[in-house]
């Protein structure tokens, strides 16, 4: 049996937040993946965006495919709903989940292989319908759970843990997101949360589409020299587009930076995503702009990570489709069904 | 020479080339027909193409009310001459064969034993019309206007329709009536008229409906409550999410806020589609989607998911020839047991056999119940031949102050109270758990779905006695299942039989015609209409109560007798295979010359069942 629960005792001087919990009300159970496994970082970076963030764990609903990644939803937020789906098709359900209650927020989790790979269509679909969600891809290049395949990211000539190198060419999810119409776009690295805590915060509060793939090394298969998905290899390769800092609107906001250095951008809700920009000539809110930057760093063999992509005044598939403010799940009778005269006279135009 | 003679009683048949534009004029046609107090049946022969490709409507006119095919054509309105020589050949002996003389045809065109009717109507209309598109069109109103000379059908009729269809549009309908009248006094002024088939105004309509169960299904999930839909187009099924867009379009919309109380996505494929209708089951929303074969296929690993996981889920399969891309627009009841048992691994599911609209209708709204109650996938199996034909049927029925069954959800107040939630649990004893949406409750009933095993708290275990409990519980609730769905209607014959027939779904209306059609003969056979699986006690007390049984579908491998030998564990012996396959509606002459040729001679002329009956 690999099911561990957390003991449940907490420190009476843990802080709470402004709902009322500690840090420790996010977490989940006890992870199963291997000491050191990427992924494990970004369920800590997820707990600690939204502790920060003040969301109350029940109103999340995190949703996933199937890896090792895909599990991780059971590691935080034990108090939330979770479903961990079928491989690569997360985003549609996410999709019906998101229709059927508008109200709540949405993670989906999921790997390479399975957004990449076997769900690359659900992938590029829920990215161009503006399903309203936080979009994690941990990506390692490798199928985890199964034990050290090749995933559709792993970087042309890079070697497995066998020491096969990759023929094929890599896909870019950033760059799929891109085109497919993603109103937030970043990347993460799961060895920097000092980056990723703030990239998911202003996921989890954009109002569209929201991705970020974060690359993740697998300690088991892909953590080793020839592998552009290790430890080391990012390291080396990162480059940052700018530093990026989530401010909400009871946070005081101080200009610490001279302006043109700094990049605030003010989403719906009055959250600001403060970007301090590394590269002077880089505009987050140019799409276009985004891909041929992310293109060049890519030729280069370079990891440009960060907020890459922004429209911070997106909308979402409800307001495409004009749905109803009260969650469809609440509707009832009186409100859906149009009752026995109105089919009398549907039967008699039948006539 | 031989004519036919017959008053309200006959088949009369439309060849045309797809794209013409015939399809209204010739359901102008049959409308006209009903409006006279006649029912008739129609039926859609297309074949899986846009335009250029020959296209049929065939109409039987039944006096007695008979819905199914009769076989045999009496009329043949001619007008494709790349299908000439078939639709020539198919008339019956004495029958009518009506045609455009404009270009004259050599002799050997016809046939001696038939009537030939001839009409200059691209003449008429290019004397007429100078628009191209025109000519086309008003060609078909123009032989319905002579037609309804020959057969005595009443203009009058013909222009209410019009005035109906074109409410609003008076340009249109003036220049369609037009068209009816220059058929009508070309007709009088140089056809013969009438013939021997004529249309005599009576009552024996009532206040039946005539609608395609593709609408009602829809209309039915309108009714039901359900909120979201997602699809992908395929034939038959795709008119029922456009019709679902469209009854929701005009009764769905808040009128204070405009609003939609509803959602619709046409998904990038079936698998999407599935996964959405899984999603929005999963948070608490009633959904379903609309596909046919290959899409169940494609459909499967989330069908098990749901199925495991205890989703609702409602699936409307209509039906077609299969394997694969098979005769995509021709009818078969052809994806039982894909369905049955869809997915990997161990798994049931229920089926909703309706016969007509009305029940497209009632089981549409009854399967989102069911799937609530259930927490599971449900299948409403309709075919090409129910779904996209206009049929007569009863009105349909809705009883105000009927509540949605929710099924087992447990609330916030009673997680609050300290009632103990397991997810998995078999609280009840009836196999079906309790669930918790999200968003509850903050401390309280959450819970992690997944597909692989758990205990009843939901917990990811691979221990064996937490998967047997599960499976077994999964069977206990397929139990409960069977006294819950549509229960099986039984005819029984009009002398006390030893034969049984069991059928379902379509074959119904050419099943009782040819069960009367039995009778007259003096063959007494009691009657068994599945409704739904699993399959209630009933079914089994029906076949052990019977020497023999014929199981009459249409599909080759007899899947509701594999599925009947399978569950039931009924004798195969006792089971005979009727089945019909080639993509066409079933019809009552095929059913009773199936029947009859079984039967030993003795019984033919009376006498009892015997045992070597094969
Ligand atoms: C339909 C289907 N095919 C294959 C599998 C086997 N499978 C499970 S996880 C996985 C790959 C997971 O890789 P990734 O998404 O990169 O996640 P990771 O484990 O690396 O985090 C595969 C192929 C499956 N579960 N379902
Ligand atoms: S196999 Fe790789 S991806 Fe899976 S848990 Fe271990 S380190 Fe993480």
């Amino acid at each position: 049996m690999t099911y561990i629960a957390k003991p449940r005792l907490k420190h009476p001087t843990l802080e709470t937040n402004k709902v009322g919990y500690t840090r420790r009300d996010y977490e989940g159970k006890i992870s199963t993946l291997c000491a050191g496994c990427g992924h494990d970082s970004i369920s800590a970076a997820i707990i600690q965006a939204c502790w920060e963030l003040d969301i109350e764990p029940h109103r999340v609903a995190k949703l996933s495919g199937i890896g090792c990644s895909s599990k991780t939803p059971d590691y935080f937020l034990g108090a939330s709903h979770g479903f961990n789906t079928v491989h690569g098709r997360m985003p549609s359900v996410l999709t019906g989940a998101n229709l059927a209650n508008r109200e709540l927020l949405y993670l989906g989790v999921s790997g390479d292989g399975d957004s990449a790979s076997i769900g690359l269509g659900q992938f590029a679909h829920a990215m161009r319908r503006g399903v309203r969600m936080a979009y994690i891809v941990e990506n390692n290049g490798v199928y985890g759970l199964t034990k050290g395949q090749f995933s559709a990211t792993a970087d042309q000539g890079s070697k497995s843990k066998k020491g096969v190198v990759n023929s094929d060419s890599p896909i870019d999810l950033v760059g799929i997101a891109l085109q497919m119409g993603a109103t937030y776009v970043g990347r993460g690295f799961s060895g920097n949360k000092a980056q990723l805590v703030p990239l998911i915060k202003g996921a989890i509060t954009h109002g569209g589409a929201a991705f970020i793939d974060v690359i993740s090394p697998c300690v088991a298969f892909n953590n080793h020299p020839g592998s552009t998905k290790s430890y080391d290899y990012v390291r080396e390769h990162n480059e940052s587009v700018s530093r990026i800092d989530f401010i909400t609107p009871r946070d005081e906001i101080v200009s610490e930076y001279a302006p043109g250095e700094v990049v605030d951008v003010r989403q719906h809700d009055g959250t600001l995503l403060r970007l301090r920009s590394l590269h002077a000539d880089y505009d987050p809110t140019n799409r276009h702009a985004a891909m041929s930057y992310m293109h060049e760093h890519a030729a280069r063999g370079e990891v440009l990570t960060g907020l890459l992509y922004v429209d911070p005044l997106a909308t979402d598939l409800h307001t495409a489709y004009n749905t109803s403010a009260k969650p469809l799940n609440s509707l009832d009778v009186p409100e859906l069904c149009p009752g026995a005269a109105a089919l009398e006279k549907i039967n008699a135009s039948l006539r | 020479m031989k004519r036919i003679e017959a008053v309200n009683d006959f088949v009369i048949k439309f060849a045309n080339v797809n794209g013409s534009g015939s399809a209204s004029a010739n359901e102008l046609f049959a409308k006209a027909i009903l409006r006279m107090g006649v029912p008739v049946s129609p039926r859609n022969i297309f074949p899986s193409n846009i335009q250029g490709l020959p296209t049929w409507y065939e109409v039987r006119v039944t006096e007695k009310g008979w819905l199914g095919r009769r076989g045999g054509i009496d009329m043949m309105v001619a007008m494709n001459p790349q299908t000439w020589e078939a639709d020539v050949a198919e008339l019956e002996p004495g029958g009518y064969l009506f045609y455009d003389s404009t270009r004259p045809l050599p002799p050997a065109k016809f046939r001696d034993d038939i009537n030939v009717i001839g009409m200059p109507l691209t003449e008429i209309c290019n004397a007429v019309y100078t628009d191209a598109r025109q000519r086309q069109l008003f060609k078909n109103i123009v032989y319905v206007g002579a037609l309804s000379v020959l057969m005595e059908i009443e203009p009058e009729v013909i222009e209410k329709l019009f005035g109906e269809q074109y409410k609003g549009k008076e340009k249109l309908l003036s220049s369609n009536v037009q068209a009816l009248h220059l058929g009508r006094d070309f007709a009088k002024e140089h056809l013969q008229w009438p013939i021997g088939l004529r249309v005599k105004r009576a009552d024996n309509v009532g206040n039946k409906i005539f609608v395609d169960g593709n609408s009602a299904a829809a209309l039915g999930c309108v009714y039901g409550g359900a909120t979201v839909a997602a699809w992908y187009p395929i034939t038959p099924s795709s008119s029922c999410a456009e019709a679902f867009q469209k009854y929701c379009m005009k009764m769905r919309v808040d009128p204070n806020t405009g609003q939609n109380k509803f959602a619709i996505v046409q998904a990038e494929d079936e698998i999407a589609s599935i996964g959405m209708v899984v999603g929005a089951g999963w948070n608490g929303a009633r959904a379903f989607t609309a596909t046919s074969g290959p899409g169940i296929s494609l459909m499967t690993e989330f069908i098990g998911l749901a199925y495991f996981a205890e989703i609702p889920v409602t699936i409307i399969d209509v039906q077609r020839g299969g394997p694969s891309t098979g005769m995509p627009t021709r009818t078969q009841q052809a994806d039982i047991l894909a369905c049955a048992y869809a997915s990997h691994g161990d798994t049931k599911h229920v089926l909703l056999l309706p016969e007509d609209p009305a029940e497209c209708f009632e089981h549409a709204a009854a399967a989102l119940d069911l799937a609530d109650r259930l927490q599971t996938p449900v299948f409403l199996m309709t075919d090409l031949d129910i779904g996209m034909n206009q049929r007569l049927c009863a009105p349909f029925k809705w009883e105000d102050g009927k509540d949605y069954d929710r099924g087992k959800v447990m609330t916030a107040e009673e997680l609050e109270a300290g009632k103990d939630f397991g997810r998995y649990k078999d609280v009840d004893g009836d196999g079906i758990p309790w669930r918790t949406l999200p968003g509850t409750h903050p401390t309280k009933g959450s819970y992690f779905t997944r597909g692989t095993t758990r205990d009843p708290y939901a917990r990811y275990s691979e221990r064996g006695p937490d998967y047997m409990y599960n499976v077994e519980r999964l069977l206990r609730k397929f139990a409960t299942a069977a006294t819950m769905v549509p229960q099986p209607v039984i005819q029984l014959g009009r002398q006390q039989s030893k034969l049984g027939v069991i059928y379902y779904g379509s074959t119904s209306p050419a099943m009782k015609e040819a069960l009367e059609v039995l009778d007259a003969q003096g063959v007494h056979i009691d009657a068994m209409r599945l409704r739904a699986f699993p399959f209630p006690e009933s079914v089994a007390r029906f076949i052990a109560d019977h020497d023999k049984v014929f199981v009459v579908e249409q599909n080759r491998d007899a899947q509701m007798r594999s599925l009947l030998v399978n569950e039931l564990e009924a004798d195969p012996k006792k089971l005979l295979k009727v089945l019909h396959f080639d993509g066409t509606p079933i019809t009552a002459r095929f059913i009773t010359r199936a029947i009859m040729d079984r039967l030993p001679s003795r019984m033919k002329s009376g006498g009892k069942v015997e045992e070597k009956m094969a």
